[in-house]
């Protein structure tokens, strides 16, 4: 079966990160090795999440607006004028998630 | 980021020449220098900018005539133009003044994001620094336009409610007005260095894997992003103009559009 696969694929990570500042705190220099790579994967994560998400989203404005325009050719530079603003918002949050990554990875603030 | 850097010559030979002017100068002014570069790439990049763009316009100058215009001429008038049709659009027969500040920042911002495609250049608006320069550029700019056109008092009473609401929703709505405007600074710088630097990173990435026709596709991704991203500030900066500038004159005319254009959707 691939849902149980896939469950107990998602229910390993959890237990893995419930764990994980256990054995953090087994050594300090061991813990900050840690950190790095749990952060490498919560970035991984997170991105894949957010581009996931906004291209739902910008996919969904997309089809609307090709729908409108469609409808009302005339109306089509308005209606192009719209689109481009909310995909640029929407896109703006998916690089939010990037801009988190991108300090998880190089900044490293912890 | 440390690592990514590489070293690009123009970067030193201005270091070279400027760098212990500027060394002598922050130091007697107090500033202490950290870092192996007095003056930073993305400051010797803007430099350039401002060199390109006077060099651009002096050698347009000289060909500049109303009977026969060169290709060149051309090519600008039309921006311009589109520049000042959206500023018509927006924010009405008003706008016009705001065309220098919104179609320098547009210039800047365009040549900015190109300079990133040129080997032994870097793209200065990859640097959070200069992003977030042009935003509190635009921040401070449309609340000093906003008082100068509704004096203070509205200005600040524009927070509090939205007109036909009723005045004890402002304690609801002043903290988030304020918050969505503190916001626009961080939206509008994040998003360009986002866009910008993801797009180096990821012609880097590619480049280090297989460096030869690869990562060609992203460069030319870059061609197309850059102008956008470079249009979309733009466009931003006019719509944060507009939502400051325009006097609302809903009370008086219900249910009928504003005699220009759009209304601002709340762009965050």
């Amino acid at each position: 079966m691939i849902n149980r696969s896939v469950l107990s694929t998602i229910a390993l990570v959890l237990v893995g990160g419930a764990f994980a500042p256990l054995y953090a705190q087994e050594a300090a220099a061991a813990a900050s090795a840690d950190i790095a790579r749990w952060s490498i994967i919560t970035g991984g994560f997170a991105l894949a999440i957010a581009a996931g998400l906004a291209a739902l989203a910008q996919g969904k404005a997309v089809s609307s607006a090709t729908e409108a325009i469609a409808r009302n050719p005339g109306a089509a530079g308005d209606i192009r004028g719209a689109l481009l603003l909310g995909l640029v918002l929407i896109e703006s949050l998916a690089i939010y998630v990037f801009v988190i990554a991108l300090i998880l990875f190089f900044v490293k603030p912890f | 980021m440390e690592k990514l850097e590489h070293p690009l010559w123009i970067v030193e030979f201005v270091n070279a020449m400027l760098g212990p002017i500027v060394h002598s100068i922050g130091e007697k002014m107090g500033y202490h220098f950290t870092g192996h570069h007095v003056i930073p790439p993305y400051i010797v990049m803007c430099l350039l900018i401002i060199a390109f763009v006077a060099l651009l316009g002096l050698l347009l100058r000289r060909g500049l005539s109303v009977e026969n215009p060169g290709r060149f001429q051309i090519v600008i008038e039309d921006l311009i133009g589109s520049v000042i049709g959206l500023l018509d659009e927006w924010i009405g027969p008003k706008g016009r003044k705001f065309l220098p500040l919104v179609s320098t920042l547009g210039l800047f911002i365009l040549v900015g994001n190109y300079m990133g495609l040129v080997p032994g250049l870097m793209a200065p608006t990859s640097s959070i620094n200069v992003t977030l320069g042009c935003a509190i550029t635009i921040w401070f700019y449309y609340h000093i336009q906003g008082v100068k056109e509704q004096g203070i008092v509205k200005y600040i009473a524009h927070f509090w409610a939205p007109p036909g609401v009723h005045w004890s929703m402002g304690f609801l709505m002043f903290p988030i007005e304020v918050i969505s405007h503190t916001a626009r600074m961080m939206s509008l710088s994040l998003r360009l260095f986002g866009n910008i630097f993801g797009e180096e990173l990821v012609i880097l990435v590619l480049f280090s894997i297989i460096p030869f026709l690869v990562p060609l596709p992203m460069m030319f991704l870059g061609i197309v992003t850059g102008a956008l991203q470079a249009f979309i500030f733009m466009l931003l900066s006019i719509i944060y103009l507009q939502g400051a500038v325009a006097v609302e004159h809903h009370e008086d005319e219900h249910g009928h559009d504003a005699p220009h254009g759009h209304q601002a959707p709340a762009a965050a």
